[in-house]
């Protein structure tokens, strides 16, 4: 049997082991050798690591895969000397493995400038999860921090540095600009200023001369005599190709690094291939996984038998930094030859686009997109395919005015072969086959028959495109319907359920849908009735088609307990009531916690206890806060003008009225309220469904902000307008969204989705587009004077309290499984097992 | 649901204990069973309570349903959906649970164990 060593198990000698073992499985003898002590992971996507992300979570294939696939892998053992003579290679631990193929995969290294101080401490490089892990444990007593490097891997680790807390972080570049050799002044120039906006220091043409500091680094010292205090630094300077074995055993490299090739990944012995960023071929390192993935593939094919060589790589990148979008596609710079550029500049909004055309007008040959690369893909395969640009080219990327046919157009235009996924080489073909033969009708099911979209994953909007135009060229209905019971959308049975008057689940399951119903359709389904008519939401047997933390009107935690909260409107509280919680607190022995929506949490109180707490708090003059429910949670406020000697108007009272007049409005998702003084924003409410801040004249009205993962800023909806005026627009707005989001869709997604965006909600909840705002008006007036308390209702009603019991054949006793350890002399619920 | 195996039955509840294609938990000696009147289906299913992902006893509280007309169970904590038939996880997880028969006589809902 052949024998193959691959050097280095990063992504790219990953990705070679991967393919050869689909195309030939068992047909050679794989042994692997790899530095670090983990098997390969995605080094691409590192920073997540600091946003949550596991080393498994990046892992490629667990160790156990190369194992079912007969590879041999050795972590932690680097190769130390490669005998070509008698085809040996020797590692760290002194296993001599013999060779009839070599594939050398080492990668690159961190470029480290040679800077007197570069070895002080807090100085790291960002490449691997060790490093990363080194700099989590040095952030921990870092305030100010700077990243040498303004290209991209320079901004990603000062992204990871905003992810580690150190909010104050400075970027030193020693270019003119951010980010090169991919995008131009005017794009780097826009860039600068969004980066500035999140709070990052950014420097350029600075050349950084001394790091300096005791024993570890104090500050930094530039050419231009400036210098800045920084007590942690990431050097991101650039790579250099890890090409040391080659040159120990005497292939051929090039003089700036790197491990020479020809255009089948042989080196210069013909028994040697070097793939990935150790690899030089034409003179130019490519620093992308795709064009690696794309030399794996052909030492692969060529392996087998095939005929397949590299020809460059189109080295096009699209990137989220720090969630602004920057792109760059073809040759971002063309100049010159009668080459013209069309460029768009929006400092209002932070974005820039160019796009380069030859000199007839007829082919796209590159560009830049930053602040918003939604067109990317398009414009990708326009430029690579050499599409026939329209007449107006700059329609391309001022996008759709008026129309969305060119979206379409777009997909239908690419030839067969247009490539989508450059990081596993798939078509459009391909995609359009999975979807037409295999019958893939989801991004998941093509992802696992294509392998499409499993790399960097920025094709996946244009791969659901096109399962969506091949879906619709086969006459298939494409729409967004609840699930296998209901053949409709959220909107659509809203109003169905409307019109038939229906009060149950069941009813709506008998009428409108098919089979038993399940997890996916029952919560949905419930919020509508709830929204509709505003009955209690656990009697007619609604109460086991409510998620769990809707049936038992408190939210599970970790261990099986629950936690209560009562509404705290606008969060004012006297100190009886106060006081009043901290006995129940005390009674049975709760955890207590102040909430981002000023109020206060009690948890870990058992299934059984709950009426019994309630009970209490009600007598204490509380109601249900709605924790539990896609509801309104709070309408947060500032302490406003009856105290604040800024204060323009009494936000307070306000608050307290807006919670009052919502609370309970059973919605596709959670709402949340805000409301300020003045314009000095304390109650944040630009980051809630909708805020109102007091202005000289009145309140200015936003809608549809959000904090959680991805924070949008609400959108100003109305200007200096008054209160009655404020809660009119209010009941409009909260209406059209409980009738017409998707499940599970907060506003912020509801409004990006919608057509006309915020523009449109104007001329439905100002100018009453849609004729509905009388309708709304009064839905909302029938809520308000409907309204009543959950959990009164619960437990003065026997039947319903007697299902908050753990054992329903032994009602006295508590679920004996439940633990809880102790900290800061609280409570905390037992680590899941 | 089948009556072939040699089981002791167990009186759990009363049928009208359990709440319309909902599910309780059952106190069997040391052990907890999720009890579930499948109304819709005419059915009754019992599991354990436990649900294997998180080590959580919950099932009890979970939604019911089914996929592909086969019964299942989600559990409130990560949604993980198991067979109400076989106890087999539907949500790609390498995990199951145990079912128990149930037989319905005089609305005396009894357990297999």
């Amino acid at each position: 049997m052949m024998q193959i060593v691959v050097i280095g198990n990063g992504m790219v000698g990953y990705k070679f082991c991967e393919k050869l073992i689909a195309k030939a499985p068992h047909q050679f003898q794989i042994t692997v050798f790899g530095e670090e002590i983990r098997p390969a992971y995605d080094r691409v996507h590192l920073s997540e690591f600091f946003a949550g992300k596991s080393a498994d979570d990046l892992s490629m294939a667990p160790a156990s895969w190369y194992e079912e696939n007969g590879i041999k892998l050795h972590l932690g053992d680097p190769v130390q000397t490669i005998d070509r003579t008698n085809k040996k290679v020797i590692s760290f631990h002194g296993i001599i493995t013999h060779y009839d193929v070599l594939v050398i995969a080492t990668g690159s290294a961190a470029f480290v400038p040679s800077i007197p101080g570069v070895e002080k401490k807090g100085v790291f490089i960002y490449r691997t999860i060790e490093d990363l892990e080194l700099m989590a444990e040095w952030a921990k007593k870092s305030k100010k921090g700077a990243v040498i490097g303004g290209g991209l891997l320079g901004l990603e680790a000062a992204k990871a540095m905003l992810d580690l807390g150190i909010n104050d972080t400075h970027v030193i570049e020693f270019a003119p600009r951010l980010m090169p050799r991919q995008i131009d002044a005017a794009g780097s120039a826009i860039l600068t200023s969004k980066l500035e906006a999140l709070g990052l220091s950014i420097h350029t043409s600075k050349n950084t001369i001394e790091i300096a500091g005791d024993d570890a680094i104090q500050s930094m010292k530039f050419s231009d005599g400036s210098h800045i205090d920084a007590d942690m630094l990431v050097i991101s300077a650039g790579i250099k190709p890890r090409d040391e074995l080659a040159i120990q055993c005497g292939l051929t490299t090039g003089e700036r690094g790197g491990i020479l090739v020809n255009e089948t990944m042989q080196t210069s012995d013909e028994s040697i291939y070097a793939i990935g960023e150790c690899a030089l071929y034409n003179s130019m390192i490519y620093g992308l996984v795709a064009p690696g993935y794309e030399m794996a593939d052909i030492v692969v094919t060529n392996l087998l038998g095939g005929n397949k060589a590299f020809l460059g790589f189109d080295m096009s990148t699209k990137l989220k930094l720090i969630g602004i979008d920057v792109a760059s596609f073809g040759n971002p710079f063309a100049e010159g030859d009668g080459i013209r550029s069309i460029t768009i500049e929006d400092r209002n909004k932070g974005i820039y686009k160019r796009i380069n055309i030859s000199s007839n007008g007829k082919t796209l040959l590159g560009g830049v997109l930053v602040g918003d690369a939604d067109q990317y893909n398009a414009l990708l395969q326009t430029c690579k395919n050499n599409i026939v640009l329209p007449p107006n080219p700059e329609d391309i990327i001022l996008g759709a005015r008026g129309s969305d046919a060119d979206q379409g157009a777009g997909i239908t235009a690419l030839p067969d072969d247009a490539l989508i996924c450059s990081c596993e080489s798939v078509s459009k073909i391909d995609i359009c086959n999975a979807v037409s033969e295999a019958g893939c009708e989801t991004v998941d099911a093509i992802k696992k028959c294509t392998k499409a979209g499993t790399g960097c994953g920025g094709c996946i909007p244009m791969v659901k495109d096109l399962m969506l135009y091949t879906m619709k060229a086969q006459g298939k209905i494409v729409r967004t319907v609840l699930c296998e019971h209901f053949n409709y959308s959220r909107q659509e049975l809203f109003d169905l359920v409307k019109i038939k008057k229906i009060k149950t689940y069941d009813e709506v399951l008998s009428e409108l849908g098919t089979g038993d119903g399940c997890e996916l359709c029952k919560p949905p389904v419930a919020s509508i009735l709830a929204s509709l008519w505003n009955e209690n939401i656990l009697k007619k047997g609604n109460d086991t088609a409510q998620d769990s933390n809707d049936r038992f009107l408190a939210n599970i935690q970790k261990g099986g307990t629950y936690s209560v909260v009562p509404r705290i409107p606008g969060g004012e509280i006297t100190p009886e009531k106060l006081i009043a919680i901290g006995e129940v607190a005390k009674k049975y022995q709760l955890y207590t916690k102040i909430t981002g929506g000023q109020r206060i949490d009690l948890f870990g109180a058992h299934l059984s206890d709950l009426p019994n707490i309630w009970q209490e708090l009600i007598d204490a003059g509380f109601e249900s806060g709605h924790a539990y429910g896609k509801s309104l949670r709070t309408v947060k406020s500032c302490v406003g003008s009856t105290w604040c000697r800024f204060g323009l108007h009494d936000s307070v009272s306000f608050a307290i009225q807006i919670e009052e007049r919502y609370r309970g409005l059973r919605s596709p998702h959670k709402l949340k309220g805000g409301v300020s003084g003045c314009i000095r924003e304390c109650a944040e409410a630009q980051s809630k469904d909708f805020g109102i801040i007091a202005t000289e004249k009145g309140w200015n009205l936003y809608v549809c902000g959000n904090g959680g993962s991805k924070p949008q800023h609400a959108l100003l909806l109305a200007t200096d307008i008054d209160e009655e005026t404020c809660v009119k627009y209010l009941d409009r707005f909260l209406m059209f969204y409980v009738k017409t989001a998707d499940p599970l869709t907060r506003t912020a997604t509801w409004l990006n989705k919608m057509e006309g965006g915020i523009a449109y909600l104007k001329a439905v909840v100002i100018e009453d587009a849609l004729g509905m705002n009388a309708t709304w008006e009064a839905d909302m007036d029938n809520h308000v004077n409907t309204y009543e308390c959950e959990w009164k209702a619960a437990i003065e009603t026997p039947e319903l309290r007697k299902r908050f019991n753990h054992f329903v054949n032994a009602p006295a006793e508590k679920d004996p499984s439940i633990q809880f350890d102790e900290m800061r002399t609280q409570k905390k619920a037992k680590d899941w097992k | 649901m089948t009556e072939a195996i040699s089981a002791t039955w167990f009186l759990a509840c009363n049928t009208t204990d359990v709440p319309e294609n909902g599910g309780v938990c059952i106190k069997y000696n040391d052990e907890q069973i999720a009890l579930f009147n499948f109304t819709r289906r005419n059915e009754w299913y019992a599991t354990q309570n436990e649900c294997p992902h998180r080590k959580q006893m919950a099932l009890s509280r979970g939604m019911i349903g089914s996929n592909n007309n086969e019964p299942k169970v989600a559990c409130p904590f990560h949604k993980k959906t198991f067979s109400l038939q076989t106890g087999e996880c539907l949500s790609g997880d390498e995990c199951s649970i145990k079912t128990y028969p149930v037989k319905i006589e005089d609305g005396k809902v009894f357990i297999g164990v």
